[in-house]
């Protein structure tokens, strides 16, 4: 443990609107922290960026999942643990769900939350690429009010996001119209559990009279930020799936993404195994998914 | 009363129901009054003098204990087998990490910043990092033209092997380093009092190996050096040396304060500072006739010891005799050398050099098999040593091991044949591709040739006031059930029950020197030893006449009762004689090397999946020869995480470095197997007893080490093609040969036929 | 700024821990872990990387299991933490460490207080789980001695004596 705890601040006032304005009175002071799975391991390797956290764990207002007939929206408090067993979640937006059971062992999905998934902001997150495929949107909320945010263009840089220094995520938003599409992830990492993402997938597909009605396919750890493969959705949409185009689709998927050599995995396996999870996904489509 | 009762029967472990309640108390756990906590200052650099230290304003110093290489009252090394590797660093550094300053503070979380705050500043001297780069001598940095070590085996004649053979098969093989990555790591603490002297509690496999150091440090006899080891999370060879390290460390702050000293290293310094195993080169030129036999052939064996000797010689020798394996060889010669390099000094994992050079040799032979157009098994078959052939060391095979039908039962209880004929069908199409391998090996138990008799161990068997008996040993438990499995043998050896039977906690003042806790010795060579001072307890009592020739367990107790009250002390001690039959020449490294070998055959069962280039191992069979099971569940135990840590070794536990300094020194970009990856690895044991060894036990420690890599790689090969001879091979390494589409050139340069 | 603590004060935190009221003067950012074994001598929980990988320091909050490595002091303020220690008059933990013992489940058992705890968590929400689910139960939790077989078979025997109801 390299941090002295002595240096830091953490206040808890168990109260929604003291948060925010806690953030709006000295914004970029405070450091939210919820379930504290990515923020406690920076902090115990001395490498916390702030010392004054003020923290957001089981605040009621971030942790509901309110069900509308058009959307779902998702308390940013809401804990892998929860996205996994909720039944809605389960049903209609399945690789939220799924996502959700890759990141972690079962003790880190009880605490992480898919709020702190998205503020933390690393492009190797296992349940962002799915908020992307199924046009996910934010409502950051400050003491100034709320604005809406789609979640595509939250993501501005590596680990740089939208989020004003006096803003929280409170809730994300998914709309509900996913129920008629073939649903398809897989995560590739070094192990099959409690692995950091080399390269996931998210994909939604549904095919009409034979060729590709809508696609689209989201994928991590190829870019410095969660990625829509809108080049490569691009080129599959009204086409029939043979042979030729999943091969095509998968080389511009290889070409679209930007991945680097790192700790973990070299960019040319990367570009490879990204392209081979886009196939797989078409080939299972082609062969006539058009329900998971 | 069944004699047979107690070895060979899964009884309760004796040091058990304090794990699984939480009670057990590890270093981290303790806590004495007055007591600091202690850091190390390392170098971040991986070779160069120092300059200057520079310790920063903001830190009120006067508040620490500062200890520099000044303060070591005797020899500043930390004193193994050459005395070359520093305490602390005084005046040049030869590798990362290395330790040149030490603090010690009552507010452990102050020690971080503090370190941080003592600024060290070199002139770099040029470092070098590999194998290839050391034997280049470009720079020397270290043992005798950066050699710690060379051995040289011979037997027969080479040069007439080439000239008979019909084929030459050359290859080279590497393994990476590895990490031991016990789950609690290296701690220890230390206190000194003029008077009582020294005290050391720690995570530890060897108290005769840190008592040594600490009198050389710090310049104490053997009797004002106290040395205890505590609950130990976990070690593999990973605490056989280094503790001797932190230890000194501990002891040397707690000299210069006057207070007790803690010193416990978080994962990542753990990871970066302390040993890993050797990575190695072998490379394999063999002469082989067109019916499979092996008629001899050279092997080079070379170790990376990082910057200083300690263990390389050892583990050097261990991988060199090993790297013939199971394998009946006319002729050899295997050159080893250990090689310095800037990196922290490599040491013991368990399999100790065997491992790696093992490793060559089951990747060799499926090489040889591929030439010939053979099976893996046939080749195999073919030359197996057999009982009256020799070693490569020329040792004669005096157990009377059938490896052929070894190979065979290996054979059907992986269900070989038929998989490897399904496999072949259903690789031609999908999106994975199934093989299935083998390896075939042995391991041998104790210190090597001389080893046992330089170590000359003692143990002690006593008769406590109740009537029950106390085991006196330096033997570490770190996991492997040393306490139960020598109760064992002390009870069985005397007829008691084995509620009985006691085991003293290894504690320097209390037992004497049975010698370190490695090389698959305990069972073996201690048992043997417990055995025979139990035996000297029984003389005593039947010479007093307190005892009958046959007795109960209830007159032993009531013997050893009288005895004690109206004699006093009835201790028996037993010191290793070495067998006649063992003889080593150290000079020429010929003769025996070990009292005895395990054997074994294991098959590994693989998919890989094209989709993402990795490896699943399904099916794991490891079937293995070891004289006698003393305790089922332990050994079986023993087998299966032996096997996980060699899974790990072959495909996922990879050390990413950067000027000889570990990059991925954390649990998570560390990569070691969680349940989710293994599958239910299958354990067979057969017994066929051994005279050398405590009830026929010979030594399964370290064995489960040897094979996983190989027959993984093995089946690699059988699902795809492709030949693959470093490890660990990761799905990036996959991914690189198949895109290259490089079908490896022929091994065979076929030699001429005499005209 | 001083690298030396500033005295940003230690408060009073009040818990439960293994069904007994705390209160301990802590700073608000001590680790749950360090409190446990630091303050309150409970120290059966094991720090084994400090980064949440290999589940050693698994602790059940309000009933939750949770890495108490990265958990604060003060988000615990008012929980039920049971650790290793409370769980000695449990009958399902105590049936799982007879289980461990028979089965091999623990060798050096650095790990075992968190698997014990992990599998006490995974036995109270599927009561007979196959073995597929015990190792993905299980997965946060790293062995390096067992290989894991003989822990997915102690749990397994214990789903069997029906400890779970």
């Amino acid at each position: 443990m390299r941090a002295h705890p002595a240096n830091y601040e953490l206040i808890a006032p168990g109260d929604y609107r003291a948060v925010l304005s806690l953030l709006a009175n000295e914004p970029g002071m405070w450091l939210p922290i919820a379930g504290g799975t990515d923020l406690m391991v920076q902090y115990a390797a001395g490498k916390l960026p702030r010392r004054k956290l003020v923290s957001i764990w089981n605040l009621p207002e971030l942790r509901r999942i309110e069900i509308f007939p058009s959307e779902i929206q998702i308390g940013a408090g809401c804990t892998y643990t929860e996205l996994r067993t909720h039944d809605m979640v389960n049903r209609e937006f399945t690789l939220l769900s799924r996502a959700a059971g890759w990141t972690g062992g079962i003790a880190n999905q009880n605490r992480g939350t898919i709020g702190g998934n998205i503020v933390n902001a690393s492009p190797a997150a296992d349940s962002l690429p799915a908020l992307l495929v199924y046009d996910a949107e934010l409502i950051l909320a400050s003491a100034r009010g709320e604005r809406r945010v789609p979640y595509v263009s939250f993501h501005l840089d590596y680990r740089k996001t939208q989020l004003a220094p006096d803003e929280l995520v409170r809730s994300v938003c998914l709309p509900r119209r996913f129920s008629g599409y073939y649903a398809h992830a897989r995560k590739v990492g070094a192990r099959k559990a409690q692995a950091i993402a080399k390269v996931c997938l998210a994909a939604l597909g549904r095919l009409g009279h034979g060729t590709v009605e809508d696609i689209r396919l989201a994928m991590g750890s190829v870019a410095p930020v969660p990625l829509r493969l809108v080049e490569t959705e691009g080129s599959l949409k009204g086409k029939r799936i043979n042979a030729a185009l999943v091969r095509f689709a998968s080389q511009t998927a290889a070409r679209e993404i930007r991945p680097i050599d790192d700790i973990r995995s070299t960019a040319r396996y990367r570009a490879r195994v990204a392209g081979n999870l886009v196939a797989e996904f078409l080939e299972a489509l082609g062969a006539g998914g058009t329900r998971e | 009363m069944n004699r047979d009762h107690i070895v060979g029967t899964s009884v309760p472990r004796l040091e058990g129901r304090e794990k699984v309640s939480g009670q057990a108390r590890y270093v981290d756990d303790m806590v004495l009054p007055g007591m600091l906590y202690g850091a190390t200052v390392r170098s971040q650099i991986p070779r160069g003098k120092i300059r200057k230290i520079t310790f920063g304003q903001q830190i009120p110093w006067q508040e620490f204990v500062i200890v520099s290489a000044r303060d070591i009252p005797g020899k500043n090394c930390i004193a193994l087998i050459e005395d070359d590797q520093p305490c602390l660093a005084d005046g040049v550094v030869n590798h990362p990490e290395e330790p040149i300053l030490l603090l010690a503070h009552e507010d452990r979380h102050v020690l971080p910043m503090a370190v941080e705050a003592v600024s060290v500043e070199f002139d770099p001297l040029p470092a070098i990092f590999t194998i290839e780069e050391s034997e280049g001598r470009r720079e020397i940095i270290g043992g005798r033209d950066n050699t710690f070590k060379t051995i040289l085996i011979e037997k027969g004649d080479v040069e007439s092997a080439w000239e008979k053979a019909d084929y030459i098969v050359e290859g080279e093989y590497r393994t990476g380093a590895q990490e031991q990555l016990y789950i609690e790591s290296n701690g220890m603490i230390a206190a000194f009092e003029p008077r009582q002297g020294l005290t050391v509690w720690g995570s530890l496999q060897c108290p005769y190996y840190v008592h040594k150091a600490l009198m050389n440090l710090c310049g104490l006899p053997a009797d004002r050096v106290r040395v205890v080891q505590l609950e130990t999370g976990g070690a593999f060879g990973g605490k056989e040396e280094y503790p001797s390290m932190i230890a000194a460390h501990a002891a040397l702050l707690a000299v210069k304060s006057g207070r007790p000293v803690k010193i416990i290293y978080d994962r990542m310094e753990d990871m970066a500072a302390t040993t890993k195993r050797h990575p190695s080169r072998t490379r394999h030129r063999t002469a082989v006739s067109k019916d499979g036999k092996i008629l001899g052939g050279t092997i080079d064996f070379t170790t990376d010891g990082g910057a200083y000797a300690t263990l390389s010689s050892v583990v050097l020798s261990r991988g060199a005799i090993h790297a013939g394996g199971a394998y009946h060889w006319p002729s050899v010669r295997i050159s080893a050398k250990a090689v310095a390099t800037n990196a922290p000094p490599h040491g013991a994992f368990r399999g100790f050099g065997a491992p790696q050079s093992l490793f060559a040799l089951e990747r060799h032979m499926d090489h040889i098999a591929e030439v010939l157009r053979l099976s893996p098994v046939e080749i195999r078959r073919r030359n197996f040593l057999r009982p009256g052939q020799t070693t490569t060391t020329g040792q004669s095979l005096s157990d009377p091991i059938d490896l052929g039908r070894l190979l065979d039962r290996a054979m059907e209880l992986s269900d070989y044949a038929a998989k490897k004929e399904s496999f072949a069908r259903g690789n031609q199409q999908g999106s994975s591709k199934k093989g299935i391998g083998i390896a075939a090996f042995l391991h041998g138990a104790g210190f090597t040739g001389a080893g046992e008799r330089y170590l000359s161990s003692v143990v002690g068997v006593e008769a406590n006031e109740d009537g029950t008996v106390r085991v006196l040993v330096s033997s570490a438990e770190f996991g492997q059930g040393t306490k139960t499995v020598l109760c064992q043998i002390a009870a069985e050896a005397l007829g008691l029950r084995y509620e009985d039977v006691r085991i003293a906690q290894p504690d320097t003042q209390e037992v004497p020197n049975s010698g370190p806790t490695v090389a698959s010795r305990t069972v073996m060579v201690i048992g043997k030893l417990v055995q025979s001072a139990a035996t000297g307890i029984l003389q005593t009592l039947r010479a007093s006449g307190l005892l009958g020739e046959s007795y109960s367990a209830e007159e032993f107790r009531r013997a050893c009762r009288e005895y004690v009250r109206t004699r006093g002390e009835l201790r028996s001690l037993a010191r290793y004689q070495q067998p006649e039959d063992i003889v080593w020449d150290e000079e020429k490294y010929r003769g025996s090397a070990y009292a005895a070998f395990s054997w074994a055959v294991y098959v590994a069962t693989v998919t890989v999946d094209l989709t993402a280039y990795s490896v699943t191992v399904d099916d794991f069979v490891a079937l293995q020869e070891v004289g006698k099971v003393v305790h089922p569940v332990l050994a079986k135990g023993q087998i299966i995480g032996g096997v996980a840590q060699g899974i790990g070794f072959a495909l996922y536990e990879k050390v990413v470095w950067e000027n000889g300094r570990m990059q991925n020194g954390q649990m998570t970009n560390y990569i070691m197997p969680t349940s989710a990856d293994l599958p239910p690895i299958r354990v067979y044991f057969e017994e066929m007893g051994n005279v050398h060894g405590a009830f026929g036990a010979k030594g399964i420690g370290e064995l489960p080490m040897d094979g996983p890599a190989p027959a993984i790689v093995n089946a690699v090969q059988d699902a795809l093609g492709v030949s693959f001879d470093a490890i660990p091979l990761l799905p990036e390494d996959i991914f690189d040969a198949l895109a290259r589409q490089e079908v490896r050139p022929e091994h065979a340069a076929p030699a001429q036929k005499n005209p | 700024m001083s690298a030396l603590p500033r005295e940003c004060p230690k408060s009073e935190i009040t818990l439960t821990v293994n069904g007994k009221r705390v209160t301990v003067h802590a700073f608000a950012m001590d680790r749950l872990l360090d409190v446990l074994r630091t303050d309150l001598d409970l120290t059966g929980t094991k720090e084994g990387c400090g980064e949440g990988e290999c589940g050693s320091c698994s602790v059940l909050l309000d009933g939750v299991l949770v890495n108490s490595c990265l958990i604060p002091i003060l988000q615990a303020q008012g929980t039920s933490i049971v650790t290793i220690e409370g769980l000695s008059a449990d009958r399902r933990a105590l049936a799982l460490q007879q289980a461990f013992l028979d089965c091999g489940g623990a060798q050096c058992g650095i790990c075992t207080p968190g698997m014990i705890l992990a599998a006490c968590y995974l036995l109270h929400k599927t009561p007979r789980p196959t073995a597929e689910e015990i190792s993905e139960g299980l997965s946060g939790n790293l062995c390096r001695c067992t290989g894991y077989l003989q822990i997915i078979e102690a749990v397994e025997e214990a789903a069997r004596r029906g400890v779970s109801t």
